[in-house]
C-alpha cells in the first residue's frame, strides 16, 4: 500500500529537480457509494472510486500550485511542470513557506479513522438500511404520506501527505450516514418536510435505521400548522443543531484568514470578554474517531486541542503556517486543504462544552420566546457581526411549546449574541466535526407580521 | 463535428464504435435508457490580497459518468480514469439497477444538430498566459485602493475553466460541447473609525479574456465593490416587520431563482414536493408578472448550447402574465411526466447524475419608469444587492439576503441600512407586485447555485419592481 506514498515522494523530488525550493504534495484517494430509496423502491444507486493529487510549489518566496485526477506518467509530468513554470507570475511573499522543520509530526497511536465494518456491509445490507429508515419514518404516522426517501452513504479512502523538508504521513479513513426525509401532510395548512440523521466512521456506531426515521417523522410533524408571528423582541433558544450553525459562524470568526485580513468581527480581541461567562470553546483535532480528527494537518504538523474561548474571553485563534506567521503567532495545527491554491485553515472536533441545564429546563424558563429548530439563508455578516436569518421553530408560552412558527427571520449581532448568552444546555452530543448543546440567548428581534 | 465529440475522438480515441460498447454494458442487465457523459475540465485560479499575487492554481480533472435508467430508478457510476475496462466496469456497476434482460444494443449512433453556438470563443481564457491575467488582479487593486483612502483591504479572486463534454444516449444521440467560462470578483472592505463594512461585485461569462478588457473591467468591478463598503459605512440597523420593498434591477432577480425558481425543477412537482405541484394553469403571481428561464442568451454565465444531457437549451416561459405555465425539465422527468424536454439537465461534472436546474431566470420588463415605483412608496426599502439566498421546495419559504439596501421614507430613498435578510412564501410573493419598471437587466455574471450538493452556474435578471408586502427582518423598529 505505499504506491501513494512512493508516488507524493516521487513528486516532490521530481518538483526540486525541476527548479522548485521547496514542494508539499497531497495525495487522496477513496470510494463513494450512496443509495436513496423513496416510498420503499430505489431510487438512485451511486457507486464510484476517485482520486487527486494536490502539488504546491515554492520558489523562494513565491508560492502556486497544481492539482491533477489523472495519475498516468503525461498527467503527473504535466502537473509539475505546470506548478514550476506557474510560480514564476506570483507574487515575493515573506509569510510563504512550508512549516518551519520542526513543527512537523504526527500524533501517535490509532485514532480510529477507519473501521473496517463500513466496507464490509454489503449492498443490500445498505439499501436495506436505507428502507427501514424511511419506512420507519412513514409509519409513525398517517400524516406522513410522502417522503424525499431514505438515504445511505458509505465512503472510504488514504490521505498522504509529503513535503521536502522530508515529512511523509498517511492515514485512511471510513465514514457511513443514514438519514430519513419524510414530508407531512395535512388538509387546510401547508405541507412540511424535515429530516434527521446518523453519521459515524464506524457502522457500528450509527444509530439504527428504526431510531432515525422515527426522530425525522416527529420532526417534520411539529411544524405542521406552522403561522407567522408579530415582530417583537424575545429570548431565543437554539436547539442543537441550529446552536452547531452558531458555532460554525463563530469559526469563521476566528479563522486566521479572516483575523490577519481584519475581516472578522473578533479580530483584535484577544484577552476580550467576547461571550458569556459560561461559554467555553474548544477546538480539538485529537479525539478518537472524530470527524474532526486526524494525526497531522495538511501541512503535516500535528493536530492539538485549542481552547478558543475560556469562560467568554477569546483565547486563541485558529490558524495554520500562513496566517500563524502574519499575526507573529505559531500554527495552531489547523492547516487545511481545499482543491485550489494555498492551504486554508478548517477546524477539529469544534464543540462548545456543555453546562448544567437540561434543555427542558431551559425551555421551562422561558415566559415568552422563540424555540429555534431549524435556520435558512447566509445572511451572516462576519466582518461587522450583523446577523439574519430566517427561522422555524416552536413558539414558547409559559415555558411550554404553544404552535410551531414559520417565515420569520432572527435578527441581532453575534458579538452581543454570543455575551447575551444566558444559558447553555447539558446536552452536547456530536453528529458530525462541530457540535453545541441548546442554547438560550437573552434578547434577538424576531421579525415576522 | 462539434468541439467536444473531436476531443474526445481525437485526444482519447474514442470512436463510435466504443461508445455503442459501453452502452451495450450499460444495458447489459436492462433498462429504458443509458446514457455516457464524458468530461475534461480544465481550470486556473489566481488570488490577489495585501496588494500581492499570494496564489495561484491550475488544474486537470476528467473522467466518464454512466447512467442507467429503469423506471424510476437510476444507477450512476463513474469513473476518472478513460481506459476502455475502466468505462466498462463503470458501466456495469451502473447496470445492476435495472432488472431484466439485457437489451438490444445501441446501434448507429447519430450526431445530434445543435442550432447555436452561443459562445464562439476564438481563444479560451485558458489559454492566454498567466501574465497577462495577473494584469487584470492588480488592475482592480490598484482601482479599489485609488476610489477612496478609507479602503483598507481588497481581495481580488479571478478564475477561468474550459470543459469539453460528450454525451452519448442509448436514444441513439451523440452531442459535445467547449464551454469556456471566466469570472473577476473584487472584496472590499472600508474602515472609518472604529467601523468596518464590506463590498463584493463581480462578474463574467463565457467570454474571452478580452472581456475584462473591453466590456466589463477590473476597474468597473473593483470600484462598484469600494463604492458598496463606503456607502455601508453610514448604514443604520435595518428594520424589521412587513413593509413595501422595491427591488432594484438586476441581482435581485435571486428573488425569482429562490422563490419560483426551484419549485417549478420537474423532479420536486413529480414526486409532488414542491410547494408549487398540481398548480399548472393557476394564478401564482399579479397579471404584471412573466419569468422565464432561458438558456439561449450569447456568452451568458448561465447559458448552455445544450444542457448536460445533449439536449437543446430554450426560453421557457415559467409564469406568463401572472399564470404558472411549466417546469424545468430533464429526461428522466419528462419521460415520466409525459412532458416536452427544456433543456434544463445538469450536472457539476462526471461525478454526479443530472438533475433539473436553472439556467438564466428573469422577470420581463414592463411599463413603470423606476422612478415613479420609488416615489409610489411612502416607508419601505430599496434592496439593489444581494449576498445569496435559500428556499424550502416543500413549504414554500425562501430568504434572500440584502447586501445593500436603503430606506424609503416618504417616497424618497434616503439612508443605507445594515445586512437583512428578507422572508417571504414562494407561491404568494409575487402576487403582491403592483409595479414592474421597464428597466430589466441581468445580473454580471457570478452566481453560483448548489442543489443536492451539485453546484453549477446560473444567472438572474429583473426589473425594477414593487412588492406591496413582504418581511424583512432587521433589528430596528
Amino acid at each position: 500500500m505505499d504506491d501513494l506514498k512512493d508516488l507524493a515522494t516521487q513528486v516532490i523530488e521530481r518538483a526540486t529537480r525541476a527548479g522548485a525550493s521547496g514542494a508539499e504534495c497531497l495525495v487522496r484517494e477513496g470510494r463513494e457509494f450512496s443509495v436513496t430509496v423513496r416510498l420503499g423502491e430505489i431510487e438512485t444507486l451511486k457507486e464510484a472510486a476517485s482520486k487527486g493529487l494536490w502539488l504546491r510549489v515554492l520558489a523562494g518566496q513565491r508560492a502556486a500550485s497544481c492539482y491533477t485526477s489523472d495519475f498516468s506518467p503525461d498527467g503527473i509530468g504535466r502537473v509539475i511542470d505546470q506548478a514550476v513554470a506557474l510560480v514564476q507570475f506570483t507574487s515575493q511573499d515573506p509569510a510563504h513557506g512550508l512549516p518551519e522543520p520542526e513543527l512537523l509530526g504526527q500524533i501517535p497511536g490509532d485514532l480510529l479513522l477507519y473501521c473496517d465494518d463500513v466496507e464490509a456491509f454489503s449492498v443490500d445490507e445498505r439499501i436495506d438500511w436505507a428502507r427501514r429508515a424511511e419506512r420507519a419514518a412513514l409509519d409513525a404516522d398517517p400524516r406522513l404520506q410522502n417522503s424525499e426517501g431514505g438515504t445511505f452513504d458509505a465512503a472510504s479512502g488514504r490521505l498522504v501527505l509529503a513535503n521536502s523538508l522530508g515529512f511523509v504521513g498517511e492515514y485512511p479513513q471510513s465514514y457511513c450516514s443514514l438519514s430519513a426525509v419524510p414530508i407531512a401532510i395535512a388538509s387546510g395548512c401547508a405541507m412540511q418536510r424535515d429530516y434527521w440523521y446518523s453519521i459515524s466512521r464506524s457502522l457500528a456506531c450509527l444509530e439504527k435505521p428504526e431510531q432515525v426515521g422515527r426522530v425525522a417523522a416527529q420532526r417534520a410533524l411539529r411544524r405542521l400548522n406552522a403561522r407567522k408571528v408579530e415582530t417583537c423582541r424575545v429570548p431565543v433558544a437554539f436547539d442543537p443543531m441550529t446552536a452547531r450553525s452558531l458555532l460554525d459562524n463563530l469559526f469563521e470568526a476566528v479563522n486566521g484568514d479572516a483575523v490577519y485580513r481584519g475581516a472578522s468581527f473578533l479580530a483584535n480581541r484577544l484577552g476580550e470578554q467576547v461571550a458569556a461567562p459560561g461559554v467555553t470553546v474548544i477546538d480539538d483535532g485529537t479525539i478518537p474517531g472524530g470527524f474532526g480528527t486526524s494525526p497531522f494537518d495538511d501541512e503535516g504538523v500535528p493536530t492539538r486541542r485549542t481552547p478558543v474561548i475560556e469562560q467568554g474571553v477569546l483565547r486563541s485563534f485558529l490558524l495554520n503556517c500562513y496566517a500563524g506567521r502574519k499575526l507573529k503567532m505559531p500554527t495552531t495545527g489547523n492547516a487545511a486543504r481545499g482543491l485550489a491554491g494555498n492551504p486554508g485553515i478548517g477546524h477539529g472536533n469544534f464543540y462548545l462544552a456543555p453546562g448544567s441545564a437540561p434543555p427542558e429546563r431551559i425551555i421551562g424558563s422561558i415566559r415568552r420566546g422563540f424555540y429555534v429548530t431549524e435556520l435558512i439563508g447566509s445572511g451572516v455578516n462576519l466582518v461587522t457581526g450583523d446577523y439574519s436569518r430566517g427561522a422555524v421553530g416552536q413558539w414558547i408560552e409559559g415555558g411550554e411549546f404553544a404552535y410551531p412558527v414559520e417565515e420569520v427571520t432572527i435578527a441581532g449581532n453575534l458579538l452581543d449574541m454570543m455575551r447575551g448568552i444566558a444559558e447553555v444546555g447539558n446536552d452536547l452530543e456530536f453528529r458530525g466535526a462541530v457540535a453545541c448543546p441548546t442554547l438560550l440567548i437573552a434578547e434577538m428581534t424576531v421579525a415576522g407580521r | 463535428m462539434d468541439a467536444g465529440c473531436k476531443f474526445f475522438r481525437e485526444r482519447y480515441r474514442i470512436s463510435e464504435g466504443d461508445l455503442e460498447g459501453y452502452l451495450a454494458e450499460a444495458h447489459s442487465a436492462g433498462g429504458d435508457y443509458a446514457d455516457l457523459y464524458f468530461e475534461y475540465h480544465a481550470t486556473t485560479s489566481i488570488t490577489l490580497d495585501e496588494s500581492l499575487v499570494k496564489g495561484a492554481t491550475q488544474g486537470v480533472s476528467m473522467g466518464c459518468g454512466v447512467r442507467v435508467v429503469s423506471g424510476e430508478r437510476t444507477g450512476y457510476a463513474y469513473t476518472d480514469d478513460l481506459a476502455p475496462e475502466k468505462i466498462r466496469q463503470a458501466a456495469r456497476i451502473a447496470a445492476h439497477i435495472a432488472r431484466g434482460p439485457a437489451r438490444v444494443s445501441t446501434v448507429g449512433l447519430a450526431a445530434a444538430v445543435i442550432g447555436h453556438n452561443l459562445y464562439p470563443v476564438v481563444v479560451a481564457p485558458t489559454e492566454v498566459e498567466a501574465a497577462q491575467k495577473m494584469e487584470l488582479v492588480t488592475r482592480a487593486d490598484r482601482a479599489a485602493r485609488a476610489h477612496d483612502p478609507r479602503i483598507v483591504q481588497v481581495r481580488v479572486a479571478y478564475a477561468d475553466e474550459v470543459r469539453y463534454v460528450m454525451m452519448a444516449g442509448s436514444d441513439g444521440r451523440v452531442a459535445g460541447d467547449f464551454r469556456p467560462l471566466a469570472r473577476l470578483s473584487v472584496f472590499c472592505l472600508a474602515r472609518q473609525g472604529h467601523v468596518t463594512q464590506r463590498g463584493t461585485a463581480g462578474g463574467g461569462g463565457r467570454v474571452e479574456l478580452d472581456f475584462f478588457r473591453r466590456q466589463k473591467t477590473p476597474e468597473h468591478f473593483a470600484t462598484e465593490s469600494a463604492r458598496q463598503a463606503i456607502v455601508q459605512l453610514e448604514a443604520a440597523e435595518a428594520p424589521a416587520g412587513e413593509m413595501a420593498v422595491v427591488l432594484g434591477p438586476g441581482w435581485p432577480g435571486i428573488l425569482l431563482h429562490e422563490a419560483v425558481g426551484h419549485g417549478l425543477e420537474a423532479d420536486f412537482n413529480r414526486k409532488k414536493t414542491s410547494a408549487f405541484a398540481g398548480l399548472i394553469g393557476q394564478r401564482v403571481a399579479s397579471h404584471l408578472c412573466t419569468v422565464v428561464d432561458n438558456g439561449t442568451i450569447p456568452g451568458r454565465r448561465g447559458s448552455l448550447n445544450i444542457d448536460d444531457e445533449g439536449s437543446p437549451t430554450s426560453d421557457t416561459v415559467l409564469i406568463e402574465n401572472g399564470v404558472l405555465r411549466g417546469y424545468l425539465q430533464d429526461k428522466l422527468s419528462s419521460r415520466l411526466m409525459r412532458a416536452s424536454l427544456t433543456g434544463n439537465g445538469r450536472r457539476e461534472g462526471y461525478e454526479h447524475m443530472p438533475m433539473p436546474r436553472m439556467t438564466n431566470t428573469y422577470m420581463l420588463a414592463g411599463n413603470d419608469d423606476p422612478q415613479d415605483i420609488i416615489r409610489s412608496v411612502d416607508r419601505g426599502l430599496y434592496a439593489v444587492s444581494f449576498a445569496g439566498g435559500q428556499v424550502d421546495i416543500t413549504n414554500g419559504k425562501f430568504v434572500f439576503s440584502a447586501s445593500e439596501a436603503y430606506l424609503i421614507e416618504g417616497g424618497h430613498v434616503t439612508r443605507p441600512v445594515r445586512n437583512a435578510t428578507l422572508i417571504g412564501n414562494g407561491p404568494e410573493v409575487l402576487k403582491h407586485v403592483s409595479m414592474v419598471g421597464n428597466d430589466l437587466r441581468l445580473d454580471e455574471g457570478i452566481g453560483s447555485c448548489g442543489k443536492d450538493g451539485q453546484t453549477v452556474p446560473v444567472g438572474v435578471g429583473i426589473p425594477t419592481i414593487k412588492i406591496d408586502r413582504l418581511t424583512v427582518g432587521g433589528t430596528g423598529q
